[in-house]
């Protein structure tokens, strides 16, 4: 059964209506009005925030609370499109994984917003980053509260325009303006397959709506060659591979980094990133149904994960490190995806929001403290300066690389698990995922060295002034760094005896993941990356402490400047594309086209000599024929009608 | 209304217009700023009646409402006839609109002779809503024509520096398009006779011949081509498109503005009055070609309107793309498509309406569309910068905004007629993107250079007063586009079925009908 409620649209509206408010009232700098301050606008955005959380916390509770009588609530705003069969509501819906979302982004959402109150007190116009944020926000919610494709789509181009807006905030500065186009234009290339895949599931299913198309799907069986299902799941994997960064549509998302520091945490980490995943997960049914898709998603989300742990283990500013991560990270998500796996997507998903969110605002926290500086090599030792930025940011170093207790242990094991147990996965795929953990631990672990301990190598301006962040920055902080720890519990595995409160949850709502084998086989594995994971984070403390000379080998700058690919894509893509505009109008437009118009012209001018009489080649003369002609045919409407 | 108006409704919509623009030229010199009150009162008292007839517009009646008939030229046939219905309702809407804006828009930037230009603009606007209104072939051709005029003197006397050749060409061109069109007219009035027993242009008689339809070289063929041409130019469809930039870049602001949000609509509108529907047979025929052309015309307005450096020329080029979107979803010959059709033509009319206007307001400032004249203006300008930004997002399509749902609609029709020409055409949904987004990174971000923002200020109340009505239409057809589909299904969904079902009828339109119903 599903329920009707009305609450459903507030939590969209809520932070919807203090962008508007923050925009109109705060934003623009009307002359004759005064505006809201800064201080106020960040406080309601942050309230709005809050109201969308508490709503999502009672229906979460109404939901999975009691015996649940309903698998869901719902609600219909007002009908959007209508033409014939084609049918799409603005309609939303509250079930077990759109609720646990809502959770997350108004949670963590919140979290950022009362962060950002701080971080941004300084600049010049935070109306218009709450206005944004906000907006950010109810699109998100949108896209996770979405009934149908449409919806979410609504909710897709929404993030992507503020993810857009707020890359380029600081738009005086033409690079990050540049930053925020790349981003939108990048997406815009994984927006087509979206919606190609979409017309297609139309033109098939002749419904876009979840439920409807997982009723119509329910007849279907496995699709073994490549086939209907496969191209509509492989359609709309290429949007996700544009939303979600991986290959070959990532090189947007370091980049993105030019956003302010909470952006990154919020848009660039936290939630938009992992639309992509989320939108597998809700359509698992039909992933489900098409193998061939499923093997093409893990070997790119395998390759997007190990290629951007390299790029991460050499990267010397703070917030690149964290944008390679990222990208990593999404990887293991898709990798999760491609094997079947989907409710542990979702948890890693849930985890790293947690652990990465934490560790993007711990780093604006450091980059806050050293004026603006984000190169690691000209930081060092800061634990002594800013205790709490360190701890918080060691629980989600912990969490990310995989040790014990921490929550992304929890989520990357059953990855790992599940990739070597499932039938779409085996052994190359396990030993790839592994080397990445390692990777992930020491490239982590350099991290945390290289900014935390040993000496400080800041100029003495800088030093001077280190000082942990306010409270409003370190309250957020330490928030977070609970959840990155405890929030592993939400999926313990059964071997240890949990009772996996995720997959209880979202049963019957994703496909129940594949990966069987024997519980000696689970734990030996676990020994492995966890061993694997100490390691090299203790590898990386003997290898980068206070060395911050890196050698100049060709390999290191193969790998530093990211494979070459924005070159590359320079040169084999946008180059050329640009030098087709150019000889399209310089070449086929004037002189093509045009030139043959005006031939024609000057052909038929030189046959009109004849006609040369009433031919004055003065155009008043001709103009006045026409009036002339319009008059008299005038006259006689004007005789008959009368 | 019927107490004040009679039958005649429709007439006094046209014809006031063109009366107001009478009085103006009747107008002594130099009493431009009496000018300018009469024109925007003029033009808001048509505006109010049409929206009187918009609200006694009757929801679900797809057939001619407000009809007017009336004897003209009997011996030829030709009679004196409009009416309105769902296809025409809005378009006649967005015209009335837009005329208002333009005379505010005109209020400083035209200072030369303003009583001329608004009596032209006037006049322009009777005769484009005359033939949005006939129904009568001869009579449609007679305003067809008509407008032709007052848009050649505006972008002739008003326009800047290479105007006299922009506006020949303009002229010229759309002439020579129209002559076949003549001929095919003739050529229907005469078999009316023959079949009918007497001449007639009205509309509903031509629909009732019985014409051979089999290749494109029958007489429905001919006629489709002949129509089609004309109709094609006017869109622009490329090839025929580039008379456009030249008048546009040459153009007055007011000039661009109707140009592009009405004039354009009218060969939309003609395919869907006239060539479509009195050459249904060789449609299944024609139809592929037409959306492979138009998928080639958004893809290549996209990549030239990326390569230019005039803001103008920009715009005008993206129009062309644009309007490709329009005839595409019109050729997916399905219910969805064509709705989109109709609903991209009111947003292209909206969101390029609104482009032009903000065009010409760093125009009036500045002199010169040049684009790297600018830099930095979201600093500078910032109201400016947020109602272009979001204009540009609605032109490039963003769900919540009205290009969205257009795009979106012709898009999904197109890819149930054609997978293979919607992904081609997809594809404008990155340039679009590409090259309006380079256009704002341009011009609105970067730090201001002072001497390029010398003179520059932000919009004022009266700009502020125009350019507010188009961003509200901006993000209500983009969330609540029911609004319009209410009122423009019933007709709609009639024009469908007349073109398909005649489809079906000559057994050719298995792929379409399979494509709606399998």
């Amino acid at each position: 059964m599903i329920e009707q409620t009305s609450l459903l649209g507030w939590i969209v509206l809520l932070p919807l209506m203090a962008s508007l408010i923050n925009g109109i009232g705060g934003a623009i700098p009307w002359k004759s009005f005064p505006r809201i301050p800064g201080m106020v606008a960040g406080v309601l955005a942050s309230l709005a925030v809050f109201g969308g959380f508490c709503l999502a916390v009672t229906l979460y509770f109404r939901l999975t609370g009691h015996e649940a009588v309903a698998v869901g609530f719902e609600q219909t705003a007002f009908p959007w499109i209508q033409v014939g069969d084609f049918n799409i509501p603005m309609r939303f819906r509250f079930d077990p994984l759109s609720g646990l979302l809502c959770l997350v982004v108004t949670g963590v959402g919140f979290l950022i917003h009362v962060y950002s109150v701080g971080y941004m007190s300084h600049d010049e116009n935070p109306q218009r980053y709450f206005t944004y944020l906000n907006l950010f926000t109810a699109s998100m919610l949108i896209l996770i509260l979405g009934a149908s494709l449409p919806i979410l789509f609504i909710g897709w181009e929404g993030v992507g325009l503020c993810s857009y807006l707020l890359i380029g905030f600081w738009f005086e500065d033409i690079e990050k303006a540049q930053a925020g186009m790349k981003a939108f234009v990048v997406n815009r290339v994984g927006d087509l397959g979206f919606l190609l895949g979409m017309f297609l599931l139309f033109r098939h299913f002749h419904t876009l709506d979840f439920i409807e198309l997982r009723e119509a799907m329910s007849s279907h069986s496995v699709e073994t060659t490549f086939g209907i299902f496969t191209a509509i799941t492989l359609l709309l994997f290429i949007g996700a591979t544009g939303k979600s960064a991986q290959i070959p549509l990532f090189v947007w998302l370091p980049d993105a980094m030019a956003g302010p520091t909470p952006v990154s945490a919020l848009i660039h980490a936290a939630t938009m990133v992992t639309a992509g995943v989320y939108m597998c997960c809700r359509l698992g049914f039909l992933y489900s149904l098409a193998p061939m898709t499923s093997t093409v998603i893990a070997v790119i989300a395998l390759a997007t994960a190990f290629v951007s742990a390299t790029i991460a283990i050499v990267q010397n500013d703070i917030k690149k490190v964290l944008a390679y991560s990222t990208v990593s990270q999404l990887g293991y998500m898709f990798l999760a995806v491609g094997v079947g796996a989907y409710t542990v997507a979702i948890f890693h998903l849930v985890t790293h929001a947690f652990f990465k969110a934490l560790m993007f605002l711990g780093s604006g926290s450091v980059i806050h403290a050293c004026d603006g500086e984000q190169d690691m090599r000209k930081m060092g030792g800061l634990k002594e300066y800013m205790p709490i930025t360190f701890w918080t940011f060691v629980a989600g170093t912990l969490a990310i690389s995989g040790v014990p207790i921490f929550s992304g242990f929890f989520s990357k094991d059953e990855i790992l698990w599940q990739s070597f147990s499932s039938p779409l996965g085996g052994l190359p795929l396990y030993i790839v995922g592994l080397a990445t953990a390692g990777m992930t631990a020491t490239y982590m672990g350099r991290l945390v060295v290289m900014t935390f301990l040993g000496k400080n190598r800041s100029s003495k301006h800088v030093r001077d002034h280190l000082h942990e962040s306010p409270p409003v920055m370190t309250v957020p902080l330490i928030v977070l760094a609970v959840l990155a720890t405890f929030g592993g519990f939400l999926g313990v595995p059964h071997i240890m005896g949990g009772h996996n409160y995720l997959e209880h949850l979202l049963h019957g709502v994703v496909p129940e993941s594949l990966g069987h084998g024997s519980a000696g086989m689970e734990w030996a594995l676990m020994a492995v990356s966890v061993l694997t994971a100490g390691t090299c984070l203790y590898l990386s403390k003997i290898l980068f402490l206070d060395k911050t000379q890196e050698k100049d080998s060709p390999l290191n700058r193969f790998l530093y400047n990211s494979y070459y690919l924005n070159e590359l894509y320079d040169a084999a893509i946008v180059r050329p594309l640009g030098a087709v505009a150019v000889f399209l109008w310089k070449v086929i437009d004037v002189v093509a086209i045009d030139g043959a118009v005006l031939f024609t012209a000057t052909i038929s001018r030189a046959s009109g000599r004849a006609l040369r009489v009433i031919h004055t080649g003065k155009l008043e003369h001709y103009l006045a024929f026409l009036m002339l002609g319009m008059l008299v045919l005038l006259a006689i409407l004007v005789a008959q009608v009368v | 209304m019927q107490i004040i108006f009679g039958e005649h409704i429709l007439s006094w919509l046209v014809f006031s217009p063109l009366l107001f623009a009478l009085l103006l030229f009747c107008l002594p010199r130099g009493m431009d700023e009496a000018a300018r009150w009469l024109a925007l009162g003029g033009s808001l008292l048509v505006f109010a009646l049409s929206l009187a007839i918009f609200g006694a517009f009757e929801k679900g009646n797809a057939g001619y409402q407000f009809m007017v008939q009336k004897e003209w030229l009997p011996l030829i046939g030709v009679r004196y006839s409009m009416g309105i219905d769902g296809i025409s309702l809005f378009l006649v809407l967005l015209t009335t609109f837009l005329v208002p804006v333009i005379v505010l828009s005109a209020w400083h930037a035209v200072e030369e002779d303003a009583k001329k230009y608004l009596a032209f603009m006037l006049a322009l606007e009777g005769t484009i809503l005359g033939a949005f209104l006939a129904l009568d072939l001869f009579l449609f051709y007679v305003f067809w024509e008509a407008m032709l005029i007052p848009m050649f003197f505006l972008i002739g006397i008003w326009g800047s520096k290479d105007r006299i050749y922009a506006a020949q060409k303009f002229l010229l061109y759309t002439f020579a398009g129209s002559v076949p069109m003549l001929v095919a007219i003739i050529y229907l009035v005469l078999q009316t006779k023959l079949q009918l027993g007497g001449y007639s242009a009205a509309l509903a008689d031509v629909l009732m011949l019985k014409l051979p339809g089999d290749g494109i070289l029958s007489p429905q063929g001919l006629i489709f081509l002949a129509f089609t041409l004309a109709f094609a130019i006017k869109v622009p469809l490329f090839p025929f498109h580039t008379w456009l930039p030249d008048a546009h870049v040459q153009a007055p602001t007011g000039g661009s503005v109707i140009l592009a949000g009405v004039l354009l609509k009218l060969g939309g509108y003609g395919l869907m009055r006239f060539a479509m529907p009195i050459s249904t047979g060789v449609l299944p025929l024609v139809a592929p070609w037409m959306m492979g052309i138009s998928a080639i015309a958004i893809v290549y307005g996209a990549f030239v309107a990326l390569a230019q450096d005039d803001i103008k020329k920009l715009v005008a080029y993206s129009s062309v793309s644009h309007m490709g979107y329009v005839i595409l979803g019109l050729f997916a010959l399905n219910q969805i498509g064509i709705t989109g059709s109709l609903y991209q033509m009111l947003n292209h009319g909206v969101s390029t309406g609104a482009l032009f206007l903000l065009v010409g307001v760093l125009y009036e400032r500045k002199h010169t569309r040049a684009i790297d004249a600018y830099s930095g203006l979201a600093k500078t300008l910032p109201l400016f910068s947020i109602i272009l930004l979001i204009v540009t997002f609605s032109s490039i399509a963003l769900p919540g905004t009205n290009g969205f749902i257009g795009e979106f609609l012709i898009l999904q029709g197109a890819f149930l007629a054609s997978p293979f020409w919607t992904a081609m055409a997809g594809t404008g949904v990155i340039f679009g993107a590409v090259y309006m987004l380079w256009l704002c990174q341009r011009i609105l971000f970067g730090k201001p250079d002072p001497q390029k923002s010398e003179g520059l200020t932000d919009i004022n109340w009266r700009e502020f007063y125009y350019l507010a009505p188009l961003v509200l239409l901006v993000f209500f057809m983009g969330l609540y586009p029911k609004y319009f589909f209410d009122r423009m299904e019933p007709s709609l969904l009639q024009f469908t079925k007349k073109i398909t079902v005649s489809m079906k009828d000559s057994g050719k339109g298995g792929l379409y009908a399979n494509a709606q119903h399998d």
